[in-house]
This record gives structure tokens, C-alpha cells and sequence, in this order.
């Protein structure tokens, strides 16, 4: 249902300060709409992400409704050595979602 | 509350007087008191400051579902010297919040981009806090034409 879309440069130098690019595809239902017979439709978002960097966490982010819906959000870090970054999502109702991207540095 | 004006209240009313007076050039609009408590809620008793923030985003929205949003902080990212959290306030959607990001020295460059929901024309406000504890923070005006969360289901 929800597909994570990550965009990670394959090879960059030691140094480098690189972008991350993250989208994801949810809903993002906000809890404050109705349907035409005046029920509230619960909320259902993606309440927090994060991103390690060979385990270590780079940046993470609290998502309030207001975030759009697929939430898409683009950060930066700095190559320190080849490895994987990983990146999560968690949810109302239970929802995870994980992705992971490798990063040569040379 | 009925036992006047803290210290808190003060500074946080200073601030947000000062939001409106710089960017609806004297226009009677009261900040919304959810807006100022979800910021003392963030900030404490600490004084913010303008600047070192620049917020990127359009001033006339079209459509207020998405919200393209950039934010760039002015930081070295070193260790000694870095972003530990962005967090962006509105006025006038449902809740005072639209997202709150955790920075450290790794992340290299403070600078992040994200869309959000705008319910209505009004003002957002990003603070950031620095690793010496320091809190700054910059506003935008948006014009939003077509709103969220009022389109029919």
C-alpha cells in the first residue's frame, strides 16, 4: 500500500555533504474532515520518521496533520564512509514502513 | 489565567507582536493563543530571536493541500555548533503544528524541504533551536486561494 520512493547518490566523495530525497506514498487523513453524512473520518498519519546512517541517526521528524499528503521531505548529511542509510515510518494504526539505500564513498 | 502577565507570556507576546507588526504592516490580527502555546511548549522561557532562518515558500498558494515549504538555517553543522530541532508553527489550521525536525551535527547542511496544509491565508513561523540553546525564528504571510480540508468527499 504504501511504497517508500528514496533517492540517495550512489557515490560521493568523503566530505561531501550529500541530498537525501524521501517520499512516501499515505494518505494522511486528518482527523478534522467529515463525509456528506457528518461522520468524522478518524485520523490517520504518519506520525514520525527517521534516518540512520550506519546505525546512527542523522535525522528524524515529527509529522503533525499538516503535513501534506505522500509526505515528501528532503534533508542533507555529510559522507563519512560507505555504508547504508536506512529510513522509517511510523504511523497511526499500526503503520511501519522501512527502506534502504547504500552510499558508496571514495 | 487571572494572575496577570508572566515573564513567559510576556516574551512570547513580544514575539508574537512583533510577527504581526512586521508582516500585516499594522493590522489588528491576534495570533492565535494555540499558535503561542505550542511554541512556549517548544521554547520554555527562552528568548527568541529573528533571524538565521530563511523560510522558502510561495506567497500566493493555489491550492493549500501542498505547500511547498524550504527552510534554511544559518549553522556551521559542527559538532561544536549545529541545529538540534526546526519545528514550523501556523495560525488558523485545525492544530498550532506542522512539523517538528531533529537535526544534529551529521546532517551536514541545515537545510530541509517538505509540503504541508494551509486551511486558510495566514502566517507561519519556523523556530529553530541551536546547540548553545539559543532559539531564532523567521515567518512567512501566505495567500492561500483554495484551502484544505474543505473539498467535498
Amino acid at each position: 500500500m504504501a511504497r517508500p520512493l528514496v533517492n540517495v547518490p550512489a557515490k560521493v566523495k568523503r566530505g561531501q555533504v550529500f541530498e537525501i530525497k524521501t517520499l512516501i506514498a499515505h494518505i494522511m487523513e486528518t482527523g478534522f474532515r467529515y463525509t456528506t453524512t457528518g461522520q468524522r473520518i478518524p485520523r490517520d498519519i504518519i506520525t514520525f520518521f527517521s534516518c540512520t546512517y550506519n546505525g546512527e541517526e542523522i535525522f528524524s521528524a515529527d509529522f503533525y496533520p499538516a503535513v501534506s499528503a505522500n509526505p515528501f521531505l528532503t534533508f542533507y548529511t555529510t559522507a563519512t564512509e560507505t555504508g547504508t542509510l536506512e529510513f522509517k515510518w511510523i504511523g497511526d494504526n499500526g503503520f511501519s514502513e522501512t527502506a534502504n539505500a547504500t552510499v558508496t564513498v571514495e | 489565567m487571572s494572575e496577570g502577565t508572566s515573564r513567559r507570556e510576556f516574551v512570547i507576546g513580544a514575539l508574537a507582536g512583533g510577527m504581526v507588526a512586521t508582516f500585516s504592516a499594522g493590522a489588528a490580527r491576534a495570533t492565535p493563543d494555540e499558535m503561542r502555546m505550542a511554541m512556549r511548549k517548544v521554547v520554555g522561557n527562552a528568548t527568541v530571536r529573528k533571524g538565521r532562518i530563511e523560510l522558502d515558500v510561495p506567497p500566493l498558494v493555489e491550492n493549500g493541500n501542498t505547500v511547498s515549504l524550504v527552510i534554511t538555517v544559518d549553522s556551521p553543522m559542527t559538532a561544536a555548533d549545529y541545529v538540534k530541532s526546526i519545528h514550523v508553527f501556523n495560525e488558523k489550521n485545525p492544530q498550532p503544528n506542522v512539523i517538528g525536525i531533529h537535526l544534529g551535527p551529521r546532517a551536514g547542511k541545515a537545510k530541509i524541504a517538505t509540503r504541508f496544509r494551509l486551511a486558510d491565508t495566514q502566517m507561519i513561523t519556523a523556530i529553530a533551536e541551536m546547540s548553545d540553546g539559543s532559539f531564532w525564528s523567521a515567518s512567512a504571510e501566505l495567500i492561500v486561494t483554495m484551502a484544505a480540508c474543505v473539498e467535498g468527499l
